[in-house]
């Protein structure tokens, strides 16, 4: 649009990305809403509004990667995308605040609730055994923190360094090599740490979420009804929805690797992957700290 | 030396800049769809918001007058025949309460998310932020259209929530209400828009810290930027970091009515004060939000029609910091009678009074500004003046308020509702029109009519004062707010309340009488009408400005030898 521009920003030409994007969260929201109250087709209308942030996603970003390689991004530029994604991390770390806040209400005060196992729901004691109020509540048996959490921990740690090792290859160019063996198969050359290191990752995410899966799956207490499993399950949940969002991200990153869009002096959406992959990893040890060892200490172990 | 942060000669805009006839390239507009629905330039996207929040303003106003009509009399008046026109529940005195609730809680979400803060931060923020500070756009223009866009299906969410039975919570949404209280989709409704509005804010406030931070233009050093840049600054990182609280509290309202959580229970072992203190987290720096940039626009307003530095610009620009970040601790103070301990009950009236310390450098500091200065009455000085008068009973109100032991008499009552009316309809809402009688001939390029406008400031004045200033007579006779009917000895006042209200109402004609005239019939208002006083660097480009200011960036000289 502009004529003659002395100045490093980037200026855009309109875009119908922004309000279709706007109005498909609002076709998901009016699906999601449509659903909860069980109308017709509600279910429908919230997969199409889930479909079309999809698609604007595909098309707004797209068109971000098409202007970082017609040279767009100028330094200046880069800079507003670190500032953009560390603010935004920062927005999600309050949205992680309200969740813990919930669980230290209930944990630091708890409630004199007695759990009981066979019809999996609790009620409030009302004798003097209400002046000796547990958290966990009375009688309800957690997860073992040290079983599938700690291996879960030392999963996502350990995915921690491996991105950090594809980085630190990226920055020093340690790519290419001949195809051979397992990695061979898959595309990545013996010195191509890039790709070796955020596989890794991205399988360790996997791993991680499927641990997570199956630990909900069997897990010794209901989503409903009792404030322990409302807080355990929410703030857990939305964590691994965010595994799962970083996962994405790495393998859109992949992706782009095995493209070539990374240069060692300019690959700021392989960073962001990475910031928010940190993320994600630290919001799971206050998880693990809080809620599965402190949250769940002194309380019976579920045997399994 | 920061005083020259507003002087003319500070500020050296080097190039042809600030003359429209020079900028063929830099002018050219897009197609109407291109430029209305798809736009990434930042003042077309701040002229939606203003139209937005102009529109959104009237629905909301436009209720407060039904209400204002049903409190006329004691008893109930209308609130039976409006109530047949509500879907959902038997008519009866139960619906025509509940349609109160829906009133009051549509007209508080209406001005708190669709009125002040579109108007505040996208509208004016978006408009003057990026020129201020040097930049030829925000930092992320397709970003910024998103954020308007996602208010508008957030806006029908919450406008259409009525015909499926209308959510009756009030704004702060509190449970057991908004959870058990009213199981029909309306409450979802509210709690999706508030997280479409949410979203729209969050990426609002990434755009304005990262445009801030990175695009000042050279020589702008940060204690060098205008007070408005700064108060919408420290307004961004309260949206940041408070918005997500909320969206957290309203998804646990959220799983909580659909999904079986028991978050605000207590039959499961939750806590519906819990919800109030999510909430609180974020409602109270949501109110340094709604008026934080009112602070910026008036300490323009009055430095420019005083023809006179700001007094005291880094303590001007610090104690909105100190207000934001205080802002931040003193959350329970809206939740004195919920039980709170009385050490509790203490450090929350120690922190909130110590927020009267900045906010009187504010008031202190715009009175030494005019102190001695080259004073013109022009429209939007009488705004902000009218501003700092009704902001400091407001705020004289809210030290009452601020102690624990007070607002256990006056919690909920109209003492209250006259308090933060005083500091958002007559500080926010006077802010509003101090900015948009200020920039209106630099946006349209043509002047607004003074008489009209001067007209709309005395009877608004009046008006509003009668509507408000009993409020506190009526809360100290123990009127309840939220309740549609009163005791008969309380008529005089809440028909004079009334009457204040039609006062006002009628004033808003002369408003929009003046901008439909001025726009088609308005002197052209050259680059800089407010003349020498006016020394931030919107006044040094053409009325409207180039289409993309600023394409050879200016540069900020470094203000020594001016003192």
């Amino acid at each position: 649009m502009a004529g003659a521009k002395n100045h490093a920003y980037h200026i855009l030409p309109p875009d119908i990305a922004p309000i279709m994007g706007a109005f498909a969260g609002g076709v998901m929201a009016v699906g999601g809403i449509m659903w909860m109250h069980s109308a017709a087709y509600g279910g429908a209308v919230f997969f199409l509004g889930v479909a079309l942030v999809i698609a604007t996603m595909f098309l707004w970003w797209g068109k971000v990667l098409t202007e970082a390689h017609a040279g767009d991004h100028t330094p200046v530029v880069q800079l507003h995308l670190r500032y953009g994604m560390v603010l935004f991390i920062a927005s999600e770390v309050m949205f992680f605040v309200g969740w813990f806040w919930a669980f230290f209400d209930f944990s630091l005060f708890p409630r004199p609730l007695i759990y009981d196992a066979v019809s999996r729901t609790v009620s409030l004691a009302t004798d003097a055994a209400a002046a000796n109020a547990v958290w966990p509540p009375k009688g309800l048996e957690v997860i073992d923190a040290f079983r599938f959490p700690l291996l879960n921990t030392l999963i996502l740690l350990l995915s921690g360094t491996t991105l950090t090792w594809s980085h630190h290859a990226l920055i020093h160019n340690q790519r290419g090599g001949a195809l051979k063996g397992l990695w061979g198969l898959i595309g990545v050359g013996e010195h191509d740490s890039v790709k070796k290191g955020l596989w890794l990752t991205i399988v360790l995410g996997l791993i991680f979420s499927s641990i997570q899966a199956y630990e909900y799956s069997e897990a010794p207490f209901p989503f409903k009804g009792i404030n322990y499993t409302s807080a355990f399950f929410m703030a857990t949940g939305f964590h691994g929805f965010h595994v799962i969002i970083g996962t994405i991200f790495l393998i859109v990153n992949l992706v782009r690797v095995y493209r070539g869009d990374f240069t060692p002096r300019q690959h700021f959406g392989f960073e962001a992957a990475a910031w928010y992959w940190h993320f994600v990893d630290v919001v799971w040890l206050f998880l693990f700290a809080a809620i599965y060892v402190w949250g769940g200490w002194g309380a019976p172990v579920h045997a399994g | 030396m920061t005083d020259t942060a507003l002087h003319p000669s500070a500020f050296e805009a080097h190039g042809d800049h600030g003359h429209g006839h020079a900028h063929h390239d830099a002018d050219h507009k897009p197609a109407f769809f291109a430029r209305w629905f798809m736009s990434t330039n930042h003042k077309d996207i701040g002229t939606l918001y203003l139209l937005f929040a102009i529109c959104a303003g009237i629905i909301g106003g436009g209720i407060s007058g039904l209400m204002r009509a049903e409190l006329s009399q004691p008893g109930i008046q209308y609130l039976n025949y409006w109530a047949a026109w509500l879907p959902g529940g038997e008519q009866g005195l139960d619906h025509s309460l509940h349609l109160w609730n829906v009133l009051i809680t549509a007209h508080g979400l209406i001005m708190v998310f669709f009125m002040v803060m579109p108007a505040m931060i996208g509208g004016f923020g978006n408009w003057f932020v990026p020129i201020m500070i040097g930049a030829p756009d925000m930092a992320f223009p397709r970003m910024n259209n998103i954020s308007f866009w996602l208010l508008i299906p957030s806006f029908t969410l919450l406008l259409a929530s009525p015909f499926f039975g209308g959510a009756g919570t009030g704004w702060t949404v509190y449970a057991p209400l908004s959870t058990y209280g009213e199981p029909g989709p309306s409450v979802d409704m509210a709690i999706l828009s508030l997280h479409l509005a949410g979203a729209s804010s969050i990426l609002g406030a990434i755009n304005f810290i990262t445009t801030i931070f990175n695009m000042r233009a050279p020589g702008m050093t940060l204690h060098k930027m205008p007070l408005f840049v700064w108060s919408v600054l420290v307004t961004a990182f309260l949206l940041l970091l408070s918005l997500p609280v909320l969206a957290a509290a309203i998804t646990m309202l959220l799983t909580d009515r659909n999904f079986g959580t028991t978050f605000f229970d207590p039959a499961g072992g939750g806590d519906p004060i819990l919800y109030q203190h999510l909430f609180w987290f974020f409602g109270h720096p949501e109110v340094y939000i709604m008026i934080l940039p009112g602070f910026g626009i008036v300490s323009h307003v009055i430095s420019t029609f005083s023809k006179k530095p700001i007094f005291g610009y880094l303590g001007m620009a610090y104690a909105m910091v100190a207000i934001g970040v205080v802002g931040f601790v003193v959350w329970a103070h809206h939740m004195f009678t919920t039980g709170l301990s009385v050490n509790t009950k203490m450090y929350f009236t120690a922190a909130t009074m110590v927020i009267a310390v900045p906010t009187g450098i504010k008031i202190f500091s715009w009175i030494a500004t005019m102190w001695g200065g080259s004073l013109t009455f022009k429209t939007p000085m009488l705004w902000a003046i009218g501003f700092i008068f009704m902001f400091t009973v407001g705020g004289v109100t809210g030290v009452v308020l601020a102690n624990g032991g007070i607002d256990d008499y006056m919690q909920d009552s109209y003492y209250v509702v006259a308090h933060f009316h005083y500091v958002l309809s007559l500080g926010a809402v006077f802010s509003l029109f101090a900015g948009f009688y200020y920039w209106f001939p630099k946006m349209s390029g043509r002047m607004y009519n003074e008489a009209l406008g001067q007209v709309h400031f005395y009877i608004f004045f009046i008006g509003v004062n009668m509507l408000f200033f009993p409020m506190h007579f009526l809360g100290l006779q123990n009127m309840q707010r939220r309740v549609p009917d009163y005791t008969d000895a309380l008529q005089y006042w809440n028909h004079f309340a009334t009457i204040g209200y039609m006062v006002m109402a009628f004033s808003m004609i002369f408003f929009f009488v003046n901008i439909i005239w001025s726009l088609f019939a308005g002197k052209p208002a050259g680059d800089s009408p407010w003349g020498e006083g006016a020394t931030t660097l919107e006044w040094t480009l053409s009325s409207p400005p180039p289409y993309h200011q600023f394409e050879t960036l200016p540069v900020i000289d470094g203000g020594d030898g001016h003192h």
